[in-house]
């Protein structure tokens, strides 16, 4: 417990990166946990299979808000399939608290301890399964 | 002489460490810790005089049975209950409001007819009632809430009328810690010959009550709250009610004559406890009750005021703390949001220092919208709290707000 409000949660949540709309999105997506009030929506801007821009509105708690920042961080410039494989290995991460192999998670990394506090999971998850649901509207349309 | 030290010893679990601090447990209003004495009789009783209820002819199912039934006695005394048969056993509250909804409203509430509730009542008392509603085409209102908090009873007056089947209101509220005139209401309802059901989960534990003097058509309460086991609970109902109302659940022991095509039912209560019952359960809430008029409902009472005040007191002198629900006449609920910090960020700062409290929508999401919040922080206490708890609760909304804000 005492390691999920890290400095780097912290960081994040107080100086919250890619924060804010975005002008000439491609498309904006909504996430809820209607039983925290999490809300959040991302703003992704895709160039051919690359998410070449993403940002974040909302509000909730430190750990879905620090997450958001985090993923905006990581995802921006990466092509769609670098982008899942990154949400498999963060999904990996909040399953078995530990970093699983591949690619270092840098500052996800820190949120490794939500995989022993099951109330926080979809604190940690929100931003992620809201970016999920965006990748399947792009690839529908 | 307060209550808080003298009673920890009796709760082991008080001297259980969480996170290397002291437990300081404010979260009675979810569900309240268990003395001694309920765990001692809980194991008594399964080591040496368990069988199942009502059935065996034999010694151990002999003395199950008495001392179930003296579980029933003892606790319809402690609730000053008009009718032993009206008092059931059920898993809890939710179980208990299901039970009316489902045998009372569905088969005497009629289309037209309107089911009076309140804002502030907990999913268990809104939710069977919306379905209800839905299922025989019936109204549902809410009598309006003050801004502190308490029922416009001058609106409730307009709103319980000729077309009103049933009124169902928190005795006392989960989250606002409101006491609400139950007395008053169920008058009311009375009046123009609507039933009364009242979800008394946070106030049997909490205080006196006497079913006698109140005289709700239904009310119903939790044993895990007041000390008790979890899966044990109470409806009490008024038997001529009870016997025109069908089964809820049928099965083992609620029957009398069974037959290929049909059957008759069970003499009141066991109409209503089909299947073996929680029969430990019961016993270790006689130990409850007995453990609670030991001390005494008033004093319990009077302890609850004592903490909440100071609460109050206390949260309300910290910078950016907004606390909601009535100042005075209410119980040792005591809900509240620190600016700028989700409550699930304060509560999982709080758990750092050792410190226990609930944080969310409270299972009333109606009331959150109404209080136009997502969700709360709420401290709750018990007879076992002390001052040095309090102090703890701000000392670490200090701390969470030196880290997150």
């Amino acid at each position: 417990m005492s390691d999920l409000y890290s400095d780097i949660l912290l960081d994040h949540y107080r100086l919250p990166r890619n924060k804010g709309k975005l002008p000439d999105e491609t498309l904006a997506v909504e996430g809820k946990n209607p039983l925290c009030g999490d809300e959040l929506t991302l703003h992704l801007k895709l160039d051919g299979d690359r998410v070449v821009d993403i940002r974040f509105e909302g509000n909730g708690c430190a750990i879905s808000m620090a997450s958001a920042s985090m993923l905006t961080e990581d995802l921006k410039g990466r092509t769609v399939a670098e982008v899942e494989r990154r949400v498999e290995q963060f999904r990996a991460l909040i399953r078995d608290g530990k970093e699983p192999e591949g690619e270092p998670l840098d500052d996800l990394a820190s949120l490794a301890g939500v995989a022993q506090l099951p109330v926080r999971v979809k604190c940690a998850t929100l931003a992620w399964t809201t970016l999920e649901q965006g990748l399947l509207q792009v690839k529908r349309s | 002489m307060l209550l808080g030290r003298d009673v920890r010893k009796d709760f082991p679990i008080l001297n259980v460490k969480v996170n290397g601090k002291p437990l300081v447990y404010l979260d009675s209003a979810a569900s309240s810790q268990k003395p001694n004495a309920v765990l001692e009789s809980y194991c008594r009783f399964c080591e040496q005089r368990y069988a199942n209820v009502h059935r065996g002819i034999h010694t151990l199912g002999e003395a199950a049975t008495g001392d179930y039934e003296a579980a029933r006695r003892a606790i319809a005394d402690f609730i000053q209950a008009p009718a032993l048969e009206g008092v059931i056993f059920t898993r809890g509250t939710t179980e208990s409001i299901n039970l009316v909804a489902h045998s009372y409203g569905q088969k005497f509430v009629k289309h037209g007819q309107s089911i009076v509730l309140t804002p502030m009542e907990h999913h268990a008392n809104l939710v069977p009632w919306q379905l209800v509603a839905k299922s025989v085409g019936a109204e549902l209102r809410f009598i309006p809430m003050k801004s502190d908090g308490t029922l416009d009873l001058s609106e409730a007056r307009k709103l319980i009328d000729g077309t009103t089947a049933l009124v169902a209101v928190a005795h006392a509220s989960n989250v606002l810690g409101t006491i609400n005139p139950v007395e008053e209401i169920v008058e009311l309802a009375h009046k123009v010959g609507a039933k009364a059901v009242i979800d008394g989960a946070q106030a049997v534990p909490h205080m006196p009550v006497n079913l006698r003097e109140m005289n709700p058509d239904f009310y119903a309460f939790s044993g895990h709250k007041m000390l008790g086991p979890t899966g044990i609970g109470v409806l009490y109902g008024r038997p001529e009610f009870l016997n025109d109302m069908d089964p809820f659940l049928t099965g083992g022991e609620m029957i009398r004559e069974v037959y290929l095509d049909h059957a008759t039912w069970n003499d009141l209560p066991y109409k209503f406890e089909a299947g073996t019952p929680a029969i430990a359960e019961a016993i270790g809430l006689h130990a409850a009750v007995r453990y609670l008029q030991e001390i005494g409902m008033d004093r319990i009472a009077q302890m609850d005021h004592y903490l909440a005040t100071l609460a109050l007191e206390k949260l309300a002198g910290e910078s950016d703390v907004s606390i909601y629900g009535p100042l005075s006449q209410r119980g040792a609920v005591v809900s509240f949001n620190v600016k700028g910090i989700h409550p699930h960020d304060l509560a999982a700062l709080l758990d750092r220092e050792g410190i226990a409290i609930r944080a969310g929508h409270h299972c009333c999401q109606p009331l959150m919208r109404w209080l136009d919040v997502q969700a709360t922080a709420r401290a709750s206490f018990y007879l076992y709290n002390t001052a040095d708890d309090i102090t703890a609760l701000v000392e670490g909304v200090r701390t969470a707000r030196k880290i997150l804000a």
